[in-house]
């Protein structure tokens, strides 16, 4: 059988593909209660908002968040687990359901892939979904000790370990470092995912993605999406891409950027444009559709999807938007030695 | 302040090193990190483009150092926008390092000292954290010392790192620079050792780059800086063309190589060169002389040197002179009160002077980029006084970005651009060539800029130009836009850049006008009437156009019932030697007599023919005194060996076919699609095409490429030294050359390879005025405007892989200084220009072509309405 990573790049020679959209909207239609959320399982806190943990407590919701995206036309599901790792739990006193809630969550994303792969022979795929826990490795949270750090990296590579082994376990194609707004943390989880690969002895994908929290195209940590790139790409990850950060409107100079140097896959899922003064996002589907399929015309994508506020119409909308379209055809950037600081530097032959 | 991504040699900040600084190493010791944060951000604003972080010290925790000062220094984008360098003969502090940093950052260093296991799990974990390495050539045995131990450590190890599948880029070995001249018969030869490595490591493993630190060089000449300086500048002067491209090295303490005392730099080459036994005692003998005191220069005192001061300035800046600079300004420091005020002072009302003279046609662009270098060098030395002191840098009249737009490689009028505005008074930000849009707009936002100047020589960079412009006005900017080089022009900007931006855009016809236009767009009277009168004109020039678009065009039917009729009996007879010509290492010396000054002239804004230009009245003695400059680099070009000529010619059977030519060659035909003129004739004036010399029933045609290799590393020198003087002289010289051989290899093709004139007997003269038979026109150029040809021309030479001339994505040739063309040996071939075509044209030549219309719109555009 074929590995994860050549099965993916065969379908994105082919078209280009789509992933899922948002949980969080999805989620919030059902109108959970706190119990809905909490389950049996007797936690002290409060559960509410914990949308991982409904994997244990409510598993019919995320299952059926899955299913309406395949449906909607999705090649790759993302795992209900952005906050499932062990800094995030702790604020809903569920660090000890880390493992579980990761296996139950890849397993499901799994199980409905498998069905629908089933029904129509199109291979469907199952991301790992990592996020970037609320801290920081680069940043002090104390403005007068720059610094000072809450964690360091070998405590947040073993948070990430920990996440990667049951999601892995769960049967997860790939680890998806998703929404990087510090990059030396996402060098923690390369780190992590690469030690894991080690110890199965196999190859584990990696797919990659920045959030930008400027305009002018930097993230948290600083860096510009180059020099981004520059510091990530010895993971050779199966994508790399940007997701949530502003609407696709802003994203469009820095999606041409990457998709100019990267020798891999670029995945774009943006949120559903800003959000407006109710905080809500209201892009209409088509909108977004349109925006995101300038680059599918201009041949600077493979993978495309949604973030925060994108419903299942607006990935329909990217999926008929995009089919028949080429695929970005991967670029052989000449070899030359390429650091980083915040910014890119190359040098010379 | 110039700012760039991309480097041919790479300085190396040395000063946050606590074995390399004295003073930093007390701060460390101390605790005072804010202290040593400050010398981090000074290294980058002088323009360290990497810096190293040492903290290995006895007395020192140096993991606890080396964590604190990484975290702190993350917290200062100034500082964090580089790479860094973490400098530790410790792992242990390495990988300590290694956790804090978040870009991509070089570890300096690992090596086979405890063998090939430690070794290669050092390189694993680099490689798992995202660094490159330093490798030091050491290995069990010791440290290499010979050039044999040398290449041989770092092949061995090279060949160990690519079995794990390390990128072979990310390796940058270190040769181990050693101290000579310290009277042990052994140590003589460990410069050459040195340089000898570099150039068979190179050679040996692709991809990587090499490393020193040079103090140990002159280890033996410590407390003796002149000496020490020249030592450097010297073995720098050779290593950096056997292949060394980055250096721990203080940039501000080298000498510039061409005016350290001849004696003295005779003897360090001597020395370094190991040219003869008693080269070190010679050296030492010597140093006794430069130690404490500048001799040479009180040898070489002229009258001017008894001035003031301020006066020597002055006349230092106006003549150019860069000889006593540093000491002057110097000296002016210790008298001002504050350094900043030597700049606004004595040195601003130099240029000043510099500036009117120009501005009033008694001074030149050469000397103005001669006064340039001056105003630099002084300037350099200033600047650490002025961080040192916490003091706001100089405030110019205004601030400018300059980029050579995407694709484009070509910088010598944005070069001549710049330092005329920074003669002027202006802050330039050079982001150097091939930049994207997206970093020019970001730099002009990042330096709060005045404006924005852009610059490209080829056509495709027009429409690039047009891109920058779309992509201001969609950031919201309003700063003006200003358009120059080769290609550009009044009705282009008018019609193409100005309606997709609507800040101010200005064409700027020359480097002269440069100063005008900045000028006026930073005054607060001058400003606005200024823009509206441009806007005005270029309006104006849009009106005119829509009304009458030139002359009719023909359909192209028409046109090309319309054909030149050559008379085929005048088509040149069969190769005598058809097939591929290789020429690696043409002779340069071969190469002056054929080289055409004219140009040469015009590039730096002299107007004139040569060699009449030489007497001109207005112009003759800047004229002469740039030929001088230009000859005597010549000579050293010739005579050192800088640059390297490679080139190749074609001889490929062939027929037409309409308005292609298609190439019968054994792999299969290749066809070559040519354009046709369109624009409506008078009677009896043929529209015609570069097919029309080709033989339906069978012919010949020729292809060539030619390129001038080995500026970069001589560039990177000047570069370093401030001398934009020289830097744009030598890439002027390389480029008359490139021209010089395209001429000289043509005259080699007609007299014997094609040898359809094997008695040609042409002087220079006429050679330049073109009295031969045959024509070798070039892809882009106005016979065959199109350039994206000049691919499938350089697939059929291969010229990538046999004469090492590359083409970016715009079809701009590398290195620069470069020629191209197609050979047509029909005795009634000319040269025309293919001016307005059609859009029947483009649709046709886009289905020969094998590409969609959209395309072949986008790279016919300049010939298009």
């Amino acid at each position: 059988m074929t590995s994860p990573r050549e099965r993916l790049m065969a379908e994105a020679a082919k078209r280009i593909l789509v992933t899922d959209g948002a949980f969080g909207t999805e989620i919030q239609n059902w109108k959970l209660s706190e119990a809905d959320y909490a389950g049996d399982l007797g936690l002290s806190h409060d559960q509410k908002g914990n949308n991982d943990i409904l994997a244990l407590t409510l598993p019919k919701v995320p299952e059926s968040i899955h299913r309406a995206y395949f449906e909607a036309g999705a090649d790759i599901a993302e795992t209900n687990t952005f906050s499932a790792n062990r800094i995030s739990q702790a604020d809903y006193g569920a660090e000890h359901l880390v493992r579980e809630i990761n296996v139950e969550s890849a397993a499901m994303a799994r199980r409905v892939a498998d069905e629908f792969e089933a029904r129509d022979g199109r291979p469907r795929f199952v991301a790992g979904a990592i996020g970037p826990t609320n801290k920081t490795l680069s940043l002090s949270p104390d403005v007068n000790d720059p610094g000072y750090r809450e964690i360091d990296f070998d405590y947040l590579k073993g948070v990430y370990r920990e996440q990667i082994d049951a999601l892995v376990e769960g049967g997860a194609d790939f680890i998806l470092i998703e929404t990087v707004f510090d990059t030396l943390n996402a060098k923690a989880g390369i780190m992590a995912t690469l030690d894991a690969a080690a110890d199965l002895g196999r190859d584990l994908p990696l797919m990659l993605s920045m959030t930008l929290t400027d305009l002018s195209g930097r993230n948290l940590s600083g860096h510009t999406v180059e020099a981004f790139w520059h510091a990530v790409r010895h993971a050779k990850p199966v994508t790399i891409g940007l997701n949530c950060s502003f609407g696709a409107e802003q994203l469009r100079p820095h999606v041409k950027t990457l998709s100019e140097i990267c020798d891999t896959l670029i995945m774009i899922y943006p949120n559903a444009g800003l959000p407006n003064e109710l905080g809500a996002y209201d892009e209409a589907p088509a909108t977004t559709a349109g925006l995101v399929g300038e680059w599918a015309v201009a041949g600077q994508v493979n993978v495309l999807g949604g973030c925060c506020g994108s419903t299942p119409a607006h990935i329909r909308a990217i999926a008929e938007q995009v089919r028949g379209l080429a695929p970005r055809a991967i670029p052989t950037p000449p070899v030359r030695t390429r650091l980083a600081g915040l910014e890119p530097f190359t040098m010379a032959a | 302040m110039t700012t760039q991504s991309s480097a041919q040699f790479v300085n190396i900040g040395e000063r946050t090193n606590v074995t390399g600084s004295a003073a930093f190493k007390k701060m460390i010791m101390a605790g005072d990190y804010t202290r040593a944060i400050e010398v981090a951000r000074s290294q980058v604003e002088n323009g360290a483009q990497v810096v190293d972080v040492n903290m290995d010290e006895g007395l020192l925790d140096a993991e606890f150092a080396m964590t604190t000062f990484l975290k702190l220094i993350a917290a200062e984008p100034d500082i964090a926008r580089v790479p860094i360098m973490i400098d530790s003969s410790k792992w242990s502090v390495i990988e300590a390092g290694l956790k804090c940093v978040s870009g991509k950052p070089i570890v300096n260093s690992i090596s086979m000292k405890e063998g090939e296991e430690a070794f290669l799990h050092y390189a694993r974990r680099c490689m798992a954290y995202g660094a490159a390495v330093v490798v030091m050539a050491f290995d069990e045995v010791g440290q290499a010392d010979t050039k044999d131990r040398k290449v041989e450590i770092c092949a061995r190890a090279y060949d160990l790192l690519m079995g794990i599948g390390f990128p072979p880029e990310d390796i940058i070995f270190d040769p181990n620079v050693f101290a000579v001249a310290t009277g042990i018969e052994e140590h003589n030869n460990y410069g050459v050792d040195f340089i000898e490595a570099c150039r068979e490591i190179k050679a040996r493993c692709p991809h990587v780059h090499i490393s020193g630190g040079l103090s140990n060089l002159s280890f033996s000449f410590r407390g003796n800086e002149p000496v020490r300086r020249a030592m450097h500048s010297v073995f720098l002067y050779h290593a950096i063309p056997a292949g060394m491209d980055m250096a721990i090295v203080n940039a501000g303490q080298l000498d510039v190589y061409d005016t350290i005392d001849p004696e003295l730099r005779t003897a360090c080459e001597d020395v370094v060169l190991n040219r003869d036994p008693e080269a070190g005692d010679r050296l030492v003998a010597l140093a006794e002389r430069y130690r404490g005191t500048d001799a040479v220069a009180e040898k070489q005192a002229a009258e001017w040197r008894s001035l003031p001061v301020v006066k020597r300035l002055e006349y230092a800046l106006v003549k150019g002179i860069d000889a006593h600079v540093v000491d002057d300004t110097e000296e002016c420091r210790q008298a001002f009160a504050r350094p900043i005020e030597v700049i606004e002072g004595p040195l601003m009302d130099g240029m000043n002077v510099v500036g009117d003279l120009f501005g009033s046609g008694k001074m030149f662009l050469p000397q103005v980029v001669k006064s340039a270098r001056v105003m630099k060098k002084a300037v350099a030395h200033l600047l650490p006084f002025i961080e040192a002191a916490k003091e706001p840098g100089a405030k110019g009249k205004g601030r400018i970005v300059l980029a050579t737009v995407k694709g484009d490689v070509h910088d010598i009028g944005k070069n001549i651009v710049g330092v005329v505005l920074q003669c002027n008074g202006f802050e330039v930000v050079d982001l150097g060539v091939m930049v994207p849009w997206s970093k020019i707009i970001a730099a002009a936002n990042e330096n709060d800029a005045d404006m924005i100047g852009l610059s490209g020589l080829i056509t495709p960079s027009l429409d690039e130009m047009v891109t920058v412009g779309e992509e201001m006005q969609r950031a919201g900017m309003t700063m003006p836009l200003l358009i120059g080089g080769a290609t550009t022009s009044k009705v282009h900007t008018a019609l193409r850049i100005a309606p997709a931006y609507t800040g101010p855009v200005v064409h700027v016809l020359d480097a002269s006008r440069a100063v005008g236009v900045a000028t006026t767009l930073v005054s607060d009277t001058g400003r606005d009437a200024y823009v509206e009168g441009v806007a005005a004109d270029y309006a104006a020039v849009r009106k005119a156009r829509e009304g009458k678009s030139g002359n009719a065009l023909l359909p192209l039917a028409e046109a090309r019932a319309r054909g030149f009729a050559a008379d085929m009996l005048l088509k040149a007879s069969e190769p005598k030697q058809p097939g591929l010509h290789v020429f690696d290492g043409w002779d340069l010396s071969d190469l002056r007599d054929y080289i055409d000054w004219t140009p040469f002239f015009r590039a730096w804004e002299l107007a004139g023919n040569f060699p009449a230009i030489l007497d001109d009245e207005v112009v003759g003695e800047s004229a002469r005194g740039l030929y001088q400059d230009a000859l005597a680099m010549l000579d050293r070009i010739v005579r050192e060996k800088w640059l390297t000529v490679r080139g190749m010619a074609a001889l490929w059977p062939c027929r037409r076919e309409g308005d292609d030519v298609v190439l019968t060659l054994e792999g299969g035909d290749v066809r070559l699609p040519f354009l046709r003129q369109q624009i409506a004739k008078r009677e009896g004036r043929a529209n015609m095409s570069l097919a029309d010399f080709i033989d339906p029933a069978g012919d010949w045609l020729g292809g060539f490429a030619v390129g001038i290799h080995g500026i970069d590393d001589h560039l990177a020198r000047f570069k370093a030294n401030h001398d934009d003087y020289n830097d744009i002289l030598l890439k002027a010289l390389a480029d008359r050359l490139a021209e010089a051989f395209a001429e000289r290899l043509h005259a080699h093709v007609r007299t014997t390879l094609w040898g359809y004139a094997p008695d040609e007997q042409l002087t220079n003269e006429a050679l330049i005025r073109e009295q031969y038979r045959g024509i070798r026109p070039a892809p882009g150029y106005p016979a065959c405007p199109e350039h994206s040809l000049k691919r499938t021309l350089f697939d059929l030479l291969g010229a990538e892989d046999r004469i090492g001339i590359t083409l970016t994505d715009s079809f701009a040739m590398l290195p620069t200084a470069a020629v191209s063309g197609f050979y047509f040996g029909h005795a009634q071939a000319e040269y025309f220009g293919v001016a307005r075509i059609g859009e029947d044209q483009v649709a046709d030549y886009a289905a020969r072509r094998g590409v969609d219309v959209a395309q072949a719109t986008r790279w016919l555009r300049p010939n298009l309405d």
